[in-house]
């Protein structure tokens, strides 16, 4: 059997199959500028995560997101308070 | 080209049931934004909306007949009762043959829809009801409006999301300007308040949780909104010799296309829009004296909008008034537009600026006059309406005080 992935992995896998990007070209230091992410693409992305984690994201939480490592550590912290 | 007069207004919507109760509303700040009573508290991260709360067809509908008409299409035909009961035409069969219907309409019976859905997807059902497609389809606004005052003139339905009517206001004008018609019934009519369409607006995480404060430093988000609105215009010469009440005239409508992205609106595609209305309709951009807004009250919309204000008008926009009424009646979406567009014309006619309602903090990148919480006495010559919607299909009307 395979090791479960990390968070922090499916996070960046669900944010490449979303931006239909290639996985190894997102690292939780990329910007949303180099992914090409729009705003739009951000709500697209926060709803891809919703589905993934079985979580709900509140607007206020998402409207402070800058950059791919506060998705991930805003995902761990709804995980952690389920 | 003929010049064209408004001789008919009708609305309802979540700041009441018909022009009076409107514009009282409008002239005093009310707000018609409450806790939503179409869903159970809890089910949408927003609680709130501008609904035409405790509507029912009766009153207005036989059974009979509300079983044929989406809940959108009888704020329709309602609003297009007023609106044709004061311009009190006399309908002869020449007249209504040459007398144009142009809805706007975003996203049709929803609610119809959306029970239809309910019956197959949750409930198991084999079936749904055979009135589905006559209710939901986003025409049968014009159709009912058709049907209603056995008018057999040309009548279409305009679907640009939150320009629908601004663009259908806008044909409707044309056409009656153009000598295609003699007189046009135009606006738009919407009601969005369906639990898939709430949570299509939910996830896109533009609504706000609280209220609509357009143009403010702490906005948070637009406020859905449901309701109608409906004109009557006809040839100005043909008005006077009849004596009919003018409310205002329609001289400028300009459209564009941002060309740009799906959702973001462009600060280009605006000002072309407006434009272009200034241009149709002959005038200086210092002859405007007050701006009904597009204002959502989303962060993208109201800078963007501040910002084509101020390359349209350059040095007179701190001297014009600006103000989003959609901060009491909501965003109407289809009917927008129309509802806009009576705020314009009432402002004109009644010599009062609507204010912006919920104001609380200036925000320096919508540096305009905003008319904040308190309306405005003002002698206004031109009055101008943006609509400007998702995939950047703009309209902008113009009227002119009669």
């Amino acid at each position: 059997m395979s090791e479960p992935l990390s968070v922090t992995q499916r996070v960046l896998n669900t944010i490449a199959a979303t931006q239909r990007i290639p996985p190894e070209r997102v690292t939780i230091d990329s910007s949303f500028q180099e992914l090409g992410i729009d705003s739009m693409d951000g709500v697209n992305i926060l709803f891809a995560l919703e589905n993934e984690f079985d979580l709900t994201i509140p607007d206020e939480q998402a409207k402070s997101i800058r950059g791919i490592r506060e998705m991930v550590e805003g995902v761990e912290k709804l995980l952690a308070a389920k | 080209m003929r010049r064209v007069a408004i001789t008919g207004l009708g609305a309802i919507s979540a700041l009441g049931r018909n022009l009076d109760e409107y514009w009282c509303a409008l002239r005093t700040g009310r707000s018609g934004i409450a806790p939503l009573e179409c869903l159970p508290p809890g089910t949408l991260r927003f609680a709130n909306g501008a609904e035409v709360r405790g509507f029912s067809h009766r009153g207005y509908f036989a059974d009979k007949q509300a079983d044929f008409v989406d809940r959108f299409a009888q704020f329709g035909v309602i609003a297009a009762r007023e609106a044709v009961s004061g311009a009190a035409l006399e309908w002869t069969p020449e007249l209504r043959e040459s007398t144009a219907i142009v809805t706007g309409s975003c996203v049709g019976g929803q609610t119809t829809q959306d029970l239809g859905f309910v019956n197959l997807y949750k409930l198991g059902l084999p079936r749904v009801n055979p009135l589905t497609i006559p209710r939901v389809m986003s025409s049968a606004g014009a159709s009912q409006i058709s049907m209603e005052f056995g008018i057999t003139g040309p009548a279409y339905s305009i679907s640009t999301a939150c320009s629908s009517s601004g663009h259908a206001i806008g044909q409707a004008f044309w056409m009656v300007r153009g000598g295609q018609v003699e007189a046009a019934i135009t606006g738009g009519c919407e009601a969005p308040f369906s639990m898939g369409n709430l949570k299509a607006w939910e996830a896109m995480r533009v609504v706000s949780p609280d209220t609509c404060r357009p143009f403010s430093k702490d906005r948070t988000g637009m406020i859905l909104g449901e309701g109608a609105a409906m004109l009557v215009l006809e040839p100005l010469e043909a008005a006077q010799a009849r004596g009919a009440r003018i409310h205002a005239e329609i001289v400028g409508f300009g459209m564009s296309a941002d060309a740009n992205h799906i959702t973001q609106p462009s600060i280009d595609g605006a000002a072309r829009a407006m434009r272009f209305a200034l241009r149709d309709a002959g005038l200086s951009p210092e002859q405007v004296g007050y701006i009904n807004a597009h204002g959502t009250a989303t962060q993208a919309n109201d800078v963007t909008e501040a910002a084509a204000i101020r390359a349209v008008f350059n040095a007179h926009a701190p001297r014009l008034a600006v103000s989003s009424t959609k901060s009491m009646h909501g965003h109407t979406l289809g009917a927008a537009g129309a509802l806009e567009a009576l705020a314009s014309i009432l402002a004109l006619r009644e010599g009062i600026l609507p204010p912006t309602a919920n104001f609380t903090t200036p925000d320096p990148e919508c540096d305009l006059d905003v008319i904040p919480n308190l309306a405005r006495p003002a002698q206004v010559e031109y009055a101008m309406s943006n609509s400007f919607a998702f995939g950047g299909l703009n309209a902008v009307l113009v009227f002119r005080r009669a």
